[in-house]
């Protein structure tokens, strides 16, 4: 696969929504073209390293601890950045996204590129809407990612998808 | 530093917990003063959201309680519900959702020995780290797991939030062929899980025992899932119907998590060592045969030695596996036919962390009127927490960075699911 894009999170915590959500827009817009696969998870490691193995360009879309500014939207590089410990404490697994990123850093198995999106949540409890600004941020993120598929895939695919 | 000094150790996030909690030792001299694990819990969302839900939407809205165990939650909703409106089911449905809770445990125990526990007797900060040593090792649990994700995501329709489980069986059961194609992968599964519990018997582990009640569920001719009755080593044998009769949760100040006591009796265990020691004899001689080799004794009371143990229900779930494939008939109808009623049901199945209790009332039109769920961790807390007590006046001369170490093995003994127990995930943590 060319280009992956996962959404990590759970639906039903609050604003740790936001990268499953940002993946379901993508869906709607259209964007899963031949070689680009768009795709939820928990956010589990292996589950995670899995999913991208054999991916060329892989995106993950996730929330990220509060930290006064919700709807912040923050992007690492794997390839230059370490991931900073306690960004990506909201999954409900001890063991998630950026032990996923580091693990496979450590064992040579990160993918030739691969970009986190991080949308920085209010609140995560059970049952909870999206904060408003962490919504405007998903619309966000999905835009810039559905632009990065277009001019990945061509306008006309993505256009016959989105049909 | 004098005899008598007190010291306190604050641990404000217990890494490598499913969630999050806090723990909090109080010292004076080799003395312990104090210790609280400290759980934050909203409102039972899911019971009260569970209440005007139809009973056929149970087993999915459950499944989002815990991305480690849907399966559990999905196997406790329908027995209870099943239980409540008097539904039996095919025999071939009853194998595979053996199968299924098989592939969970390999996920859960394999995530758990690999990456969250072993970096504690190795040295390692984390996985992270260890991975830098022992890449060959990572490797091999990295595939074990995904063996019990083919399993899940095969049974469950999808790798997250399975949604094939019905109350009265799945909505679709898989072909013979689709579950022959995981032979090859699980026949390799079970001889690394094999070699899994040679590795972690010959870690280093502290001597400390104690005298527990284990709980878990015992059934007369297999390792318990799904069925059987309630039991303990102090001679509790009932049916999950009378699960709240014998048990019950205490709030207590310092966490909003409850703690659940044997009435009249106080803390118990249940998971992976309450299952073990109860349930020794039902396990397949292969199991039996790892844990004689690994220097397992019946009953094991050292809560480290669970790691072990943990690799042991690995041998068996990857055994079980391949013989729920190997006996598997598809059942001529998927899903019994279930027809509302006034009533109530309890039924209680084993989680990879244990013992998992669910009750649903149910009124004319099939609506949940009532609901209770109690998490394993939920069970252990206190027992935890006792556990503590006890392990840290045997550290307590050493260095604050050693005990708090050694703390936090001690708590993930039990592998707590605390975002499970609490219902909640804590984002903001103050260190002092």
């Amino acid at each position: 696969m060319a280009l992956c894009i996962i959404g990590c999170g759970n639906v039903d915590r609050g604003d740790d929504a936001a990268g499953p959500l940002v993946a379901r827009r993508l869906q709607r817009f259209g964007a899963q073209t031949p070689g680009v696969e768009i795709m939820e998870q928990s956010g589990e490691s292996f589950a995670l390293m899995d999913c991208w193995l054999g991916c060329e360009h892989v995106i993950v879309a996730d929330a990220t601890a509060p930290r006064g500014t919700p709807g912040q939207i923050r992007v690492w590089n794997a390839d230059g950045d370490k991931l900073p410990e306690d960004v990506f404490p909201c999954s409900t697994h001890a063991f998630g996204v950026r032990e996923a990123v580091e693990l496979a850093r450590a064992m040579n198995r990160l993918p030739p590129t691969l970009m986190i999106y991080g949308i920085e949540g209010k609140q995560f409890s059970f049952g909870e809407p999206l904060s408003p600004e962490v919504e405007r941020s998903v619309e966000s993120v999905a835009q810039q990612l559905f632009e990065l598929v277009r001019t990945t895939t061509g306008p006309a695919q993505t256009a016959r998808n989105r049909a | 530093m004098s005899k008598q000094s007190t010291r306190t150790i604050k641990i404000d996030t217990l890494a490598r917990v499913e969630g999050e909690g806090a723990l909090y030792v109080k010292v004076k001299g080799d003395e312990v003063q104090d210790v609280k694990l400290k759980i934050y819990e909203p409102p039972r969302f899911f019971e009260a959201l569970l209440r005007g839900r139809h009973f056929s939407e149970v087993p999915d809205l459950v499944a989002r309680i815990c991305g480690i165990c849907p399966i559990a939650y999905q196997m406790s909703a329908v027995h209870a519900i099943e239980c409540a409106l008097g539904v039996e089911i095919d025999p071939s449905v009853r194998l595979l959702r053996r199968l299924f809770y098989c592939g969970e445990w390999i996920e859960s125990h394999t995530l758990h020995v690999y990456m969250l526990h072993a970096p504690d007797f190795l040295g390692y900060p984390d996985a992270i780290a260890m991975a830098r040593d022992h890449q060959a090792i990572v490797q091999q649990g990295l595939r074990l797991k995904k063996a019990g994700n083919r399993i899940v995501a095969l049974m469950g329709g999808r790798e997250i939030h399975p949604v094939s489980a019905a109350v009265g069986g799945f909505y679709k059961a898989p072909s013979k062929s689709a579950l022959r194609e995981l032979v090859d992968e699980l026949t390799w599964a079970l001889d690394a899980s094999l070699a899994t519990a040679c590795w972690v018997s010959g870690l280093d582990f502290p001597d400390f025992e104690q005298d527990y009640e284990f709980v878990s569920l015992s059934h007369p001719d297999e390792y318990p899932f799904n069925e059987g009755r309630i039991v303990s080593n102090r001679g509790l044998d009932i049916a999950a119907s009378e699960y709240e009769d014998n048990f019950t949760e205490q709030h207590v100040e310092h966490s909003n998590a409850l703690h659940s006591v044997l009435r009249g009796r106080g803390s118990y265990m249940v998971g992976p060592m309450a299952r073990f020691n109860l349930n020794f004899d039902k396990l397949p001689e292969v199991a039996q045969q790892a844990a004689r080799d690994c220097g397992l004794q019946v009953p094991c009371r050292n809560p480290f030695r669970s790691i072990v143990v943990r690799a042991i229900e690995l041998v068996f779930a990857c055994h079980e596996a391949l013989r729920v494939i190997r006996e598997y008939e598809p059942p001529p109808i998927p899903r019994a036919q279930v027809t509302a009623r006034v009533s109530t049901g309890q039924a209680a199945t084993e989680a990879p962390r244990g013992l998992l209790y669910h009750r649903y009332g149910i009124d004319p039109a099939g609506l949940i009127s009532s609901a209770k769920i109690v998490p394993p961790t939920s069970q252990n807390q206190k027992r935890i927490e006792e556990d503590l007590w006890h392990f840290v006046a045997q550290v307590a001369s050493r260095p604050i960075e050693e005990i708090t170490w050694k703390c936090e093995q001690a708590v993930r003994n039990y592998d707590p699911c605390i975002s499970c127990a609490t219902h909640f995930l804590k984002l903001h943590v103050e260190r002092d």
